[in-house]
């Protein structure tokens, strides 16, 4: 019974690092990097380490994702700028 | 049947290794780079605390009752090192994205190819 | 041309790293005999502490927690360094709509219980899984919460740095008093207690609070003055 949660946590984790690589939105990549921590936290939970799991919940998921989007709110939002000026005329 | 979990875990983790590698090589925003650093992180975490589980093993905790029970805790040294490594990694992390906003009010761009032109 | 040379080494590095990881066995253990034996038995007989991860980084190996509260304090400094130009050109936050009356009722609620949660966790980190770091960082996403619901939320950016720079100071004052107690830096040196008990474990606990009050500090100051920069 573990087996089939460990594939399928391991699965859903691979998909999100591949999204946040390959996404052009920068809020969106962050939201992913996000989901990845939470990920990580559950398993270690599963791998019997409670206090690396609640430091990686509180470290990973809240702080990291808050600096993040204050670094693109004072930065650009999008990974072209090309992009920008196309998305601002509209 | 725990020949496949070996399998998963152990490769999981290198694969996001080599993802958060590919992002921080090859792409040319300096958010992108800084959060394929941050992946990175994550599955070097991973690998450490997936070497020190014991098979049918418990959190190393002596609660009430459970007093003399330390032949099947799992290892607690890569825990603590983990621990330590994760508060620095967010500190690198939170210096790096500063260091992106002052580029950022420099220079106007955040592309690297662009920021190396400028310099000539 | 680039992405084939980086491909090319990313390969190589997977098979490198493949060869390593997946010949090792997953859940059996490495040595019959280790340091893990050692610690997992005086950390009942000699410490009368509950939490094994508590005791190895407070007290074996403390001084791996001595490096890691200074590159802590480290990145707070270079933070205010390198966002700050000159002291009073902090601006105000530029908000582009206050937050309804929902958020800001229920963000006040929250607030004490949060604080609470945080300062429970690392009190009683020699006995449940806790500690000074995620005590810590508990209570500055608890000041998070608030900053970001009010707009005029300030919290006192001298204060954090008096209460960081004390517990800090305390922290290696501690060590020294074990330094001239018994011989060495860091070493324990009050009474300990017996098992499962709140007042075990000697000198422990106190360090463990120190340790929450200063990363919960630094983390918060780190927050602020990321969100009070001018544009």
């Amino acid at each position: 019974m573990y087996l089939i949660l460990f594939i399928v946590l391991l699965i859903i984790m691979l998909g999100a690092a591949v999204y946040a690589v390959v996404q052009k939105d920068l809020l969106v990549a962050v939201i992913a990097t996000g989901v990845i921590s939470l990920i990580l936290a559950i398993l270690f939970y599963l791998l019997q380490a409670p206090d690396v799991a609640l430091t990686e919940a509180a470290i990973g998921v809240a702080l990291t994702t808050i600096i993040f989007v204050i670094t693109i709110r004072n930065t650009v939002r999008y990974e072209d700028e090309h992009d920008k000026n196309k998305k601002s005329n509209s | 049947m725990f020949k496949y979990i070996e399998f998963s875990i152990y490769g999981a983790s290198i694969l996001l290794i080599l993802i958060g590698l590919y992002g921080a090589l090859v792409k040319k925003s300096l958010i992108k780079i800084v959060i394929g650093l941050s992946i990175v992180d994550a599955g070097v975490h991973l690998i450490f605390v997936a070497m020190g589980y014991i098979r049918g093993g418990t959190a190393p905790i002596f609660s009430p009752g459970f007093e003399n029970d330390a032949s099947r805790m799992v290892d607690p040294i890569p825990q603590a090192l983990v621990l330590t490594a994760i508060v620095i990694g967010f500190a690198v992390t939170a210096v790096a994205l500063s260091l992106v906003i002052r580029l950022y009010k420099h220079h106007d761009t955040l592309r690297i190819d662009e920021i190396k032109n400028l310099k000539w | 041309m680039k992405k084939l040379i980086v491909i090319l080494l990313l390969a190589v590095l997977a098979w490198d790293l493949g060869v390593i990881f997946l010949g090792l066995n997953f859940g059996n253990e490495h040595f019959t005999e280790g340091v893990k034996d050692q610690y997992l038995e005086k950390t009942v007989t000699e410490l009368n502490v509950a939490n094994t991860v508590t005791s190895i980084v407070v007290n074996f190996r403390g001084f791996d927690t001595l490096g890691e509260v200074t590159v802590l304090f480290l990145a707070a400094t270079a933070l205010g360094g390198i966002l700050y130009k000159k002291r009073h050109h902090v601006g105000e936050r530029s908000v582009l709509f206050p937050s309804s009356s929902l958020v800001m009722s229920g963000s006040k609620l929250l607030f004490p219980a949060i604080i609470l949660l945080g300062v429970y966790v690392f009190v009683h980190g020699h006995l449940s899984p806790g500690g000074g770091f995620q005590g810590g960082t508990i209570i500055a996403t608890g000041f998070l919460l608030m900053l970001l619901a009010y707009d005029n939320y300030s919290v006192s950016h001298n204060l954090l740095s008096i209460i960081e720079s004390l517990a800090g100071i305390f922290f290696v004052v501690i060590g020294l008093l074990g330094f001239m107690n018994h011989g060495t830096f860091l070493e324990n040196f009050l009474p300990t207690g017996t098992l499962n008990n709140l007042f075990s474990g000697g000198v422990i606990p106190i360090v463990y609070i120190l340790i929450g009050f200063k990363v919960a500090a630094e983390l918060t100051g780190v927050i602020y003055t990321v969100l009070h920069e001018k544009d």
